[in-house]
């Protein structure tokens, strides 16, 4: 009865956040009946609940053709790159932001390391086309200029993974620098004067004052980022990869897998699968990540 | 007396200002290789492909362009329309929604919150929200799916909340205590004090709908219908050509621009974005560092 004394109370507010809740329940707890598609061989006349009911199959097949662990593979391993060489060099970059003199220099390269994350990634996948394309692309021009052999960057799986890690790097930087520069301006000044009256250099004030002071941030969001290091970048990768298959032996993640499932070989309960072991897959890695850090630093846990 | 600058800071300037320039170079590079390729002649690239610096410079691709520019016009139009109603309505229900999770005396705010959190957490994945949105709600093929499922993000309305709570409650108190209802406080009170919370999520909306071209890939499928960056994306994979009135008066060795014209199309279709660069950036900036105040 209290629910309905509550709700006769604050019937305004409880007007104000239905829509919300009403868009959370139908676009996202909905779906999740649907999981159900993970279990059946689906077909278009039957849907949801007419489809037959094959058990485990569909993850029998993804388990035992070996497929899913590629995927899984490369969708954990490209995160990995990706937090760690980003974070890294996010560092760096507001290191030499927060030291550096020359305020216009800095304006300048901080504002152009921050404009990649404003742009689409189907223009990311302009310029990889502009670069790279094997007819026309600047890349196989400029090695023909050269005099260097052709190379068909659509005939070779090696260079790609290296192009992902590049866009991808270049398109987060100015985000996070601004996140860790924001940590540095935190840092008092006071430590800074008294490492100067005492002597110590540059080198020795970052390696002594702004390294220490900045772990902590560095590894929060390391931790972060760990619980979502089974969900793919599925723009980054279908921009630059797109159907291409003879690139996808390195270049799948689970992501695309399902897009193609879906919108390509039409294999639902499979596509559905493999969705779902990564969501669960995910939230394990979430509940991980969060005991971990409740039990480092109650502040910073997520829940 | 002039302090004499350190050996150790010279090298270090010297190393930053080193490495900062060669990383923004390379976020500089991309951009330049395309404003260039849309500027360079098409016999150019066919015989010898793009360069970075082309022998003859042109303006063909803007030109055939705009003989013929109704699909770029149409596909504006969408995007603006999309955006602008998107954020706007988006704006309105995350703000109502987060104002009313930021109230302490609301009793159910800590479940609710986990409600709406959760669905960051564990998902039925895209199969069953793509089955859901094409066969229960039929919204294949409709404007209103390119709005509808971008407005609320879990992310936006927990950082709408943060912002909010920063709020004093005695703002809400002394209003209630004058009669002020639950709406009119939120619509005259809370939404003027929060304008830099409402910027920075807005513009993070905006920019999400602007640059949405996988919405249209899954569910549009009439031309006429599509936004600008899902036309790049069409135009870039070939798979649509973008329609130019300049078949007729040709001499013999004039190629029409394809080449250049995806190039073209990817300029015009980012144009806006880079000219109300200065702008975002600067709310961008504010917002993540409020943002990253946690709450």
């Amino acid at each position: 009865m209290s629910l309905l004394r509550e709700l006769a109370r604050n019937k305004v507010l409880f007007l104000m956040i239905a829509p919300a809740l009403l868009f959370f329940t139908l676009f996202s707890y909905i779906p999740m009946v649907g999981v159900y598609y993970a279990f059946t061989n689906y077909s278009f006349e039957g849907g949801l609940f007419g489809s037959r009911f094959v058990g485990f199959d569909n993850f029998e097949f993804l388990f035992g053709s070996g497929q899913l662990a590629t995927l899984t593979r490369n969708t954990i391993l490209y995160n990995v790159v990706f937090i760690v060489l980003g974070n890294v060099l996010q560092l760096i970059c507001a290191v030499f932001l927060a030291e550096l003199p020359g305020k216009i220099f800095k304006k300048a390269s901080q504002s152009v390391m921050f404009l990649p994350f404003f742009i689409s990634f189907v223009l990311v996948g302009a310029f990889v086309l502009n670069l790279f394309s094997s007819e026309n692309g600047v890349i196989p021009t400029l090695l023909t200029q050269l005099g260097l052999p052709e190379y068909d960057f659509y005939m070779h799986t090696a260079p790609w993974k290296y192009i992902i890690v590049f866009f991808h790097i270049w398109k987060g930087l100015g985000y996070g620098t601004v996140i860790y520069l924001a940590a540095i301006m935190a840092i008092g000044d006071e430590y800074y004067e008294a490492a100067k009256i005492d002597g110590a250099n540059i080198f020795q004030r970052i390696r002594r004052i702004t390294i220490p002071m900045l772990v902590p941030t560095f590894i929060l969001l390391i931790l972060l980022s760990l619980g979502g290091i089974l969900k793919g970048q599925f723009d980054l990768f279908y921009q630059i990869i797109g159907q291409n298959g003879m690139l996808f032996e390195s270049t799948d993640i689970i992501d695309t897998y399902v897009y193609r499932s879906l919108a390509v070989n039409f294999d639902i309960g499979m596509g559905t699968a493999a969705g779902l072991f990564q969501s669960l897959f995910g939230l394990i890695l979430v509940l991980g990540v969060n005991y971990v850090i409740r039990r480092t630093n109650e502040d910073y846990a997520l829940f | 007396m002039k302090i004499k600058t350190e050996k150790s800071t010279l090298v270090f300037n010297a190393a930053g200002y080193t490495f900062l320039t060669i990383l923004s170079l390379l976020c500089l590079l991309p951009f330049l290789v395309i404003i260039i390729g849309s500027l360079t002649s098409e016999n150019e690239i066919i015989a010898e492909g793009f360069k970075l610096i082309p022998d003859r410079f042109s303006f063909d691709a803007y030109r055939a362009m705009f003989t013929n520019p109704i699909q770029i016009y149409r596909a504006y139009e969408v995007t603006i329309l999309v955006t602008v109603v998107g954020t706007a309505l988006g704006l309105f229900l995350t703000s109502m929604a987060g104002y009313v999770l930021s109230r302490k005396d609301f009793k159910f705010r800590n479940g609710l919150s986990f409600y709406i959190y959760f669905t960051t957490l564990f998902s039925g994945g895209l199969i069953p929200w793509y089955i859901l949105i094409v066969n229960y709600l039929n919204l294949k093929d409709n404007y209103m799916v390119l709005v509808i499922p971008g407005l609320l993000s879990a992310w936006n309305l927990i950082l709408m909340k943060n912002f909010m709570k920063s709020i004093p409650d005695s703002i809400v108190e002394s209003a209630k205590i004058d009669g002020a209802g639950d709406f009119a406080i939120y619509l005259k009170l809370i939404l003027p004090l929060s304008t830099p919370g409402l910027a920075t999520i807005g513009l993070f909306m905006a920019l999400a709908y602007w640059n949405d071209w996988f919405t249209a890939n899954l569910f549009i499928t009439s031309e006429h219908k599509f936004p600008l960056q899902f036309l790049l994306y069409k135009i870039l994979a070939s798979a649509s050509v973008l329609k130019t009135n300049i078949a007729g008066n040709l001499s013999p060795d004039f190629k029409p621009p394809t080449e250049t014209l995806k190039m073209a199309t990817a300029v015009v279709v980012t144009g806006p974005i880079i000219l109300l660069y200065p702008f975002l950036q600067r709310y961008f900036v504010k917002g993540l560092t409020i943002g990253a105040v946690k709450g």
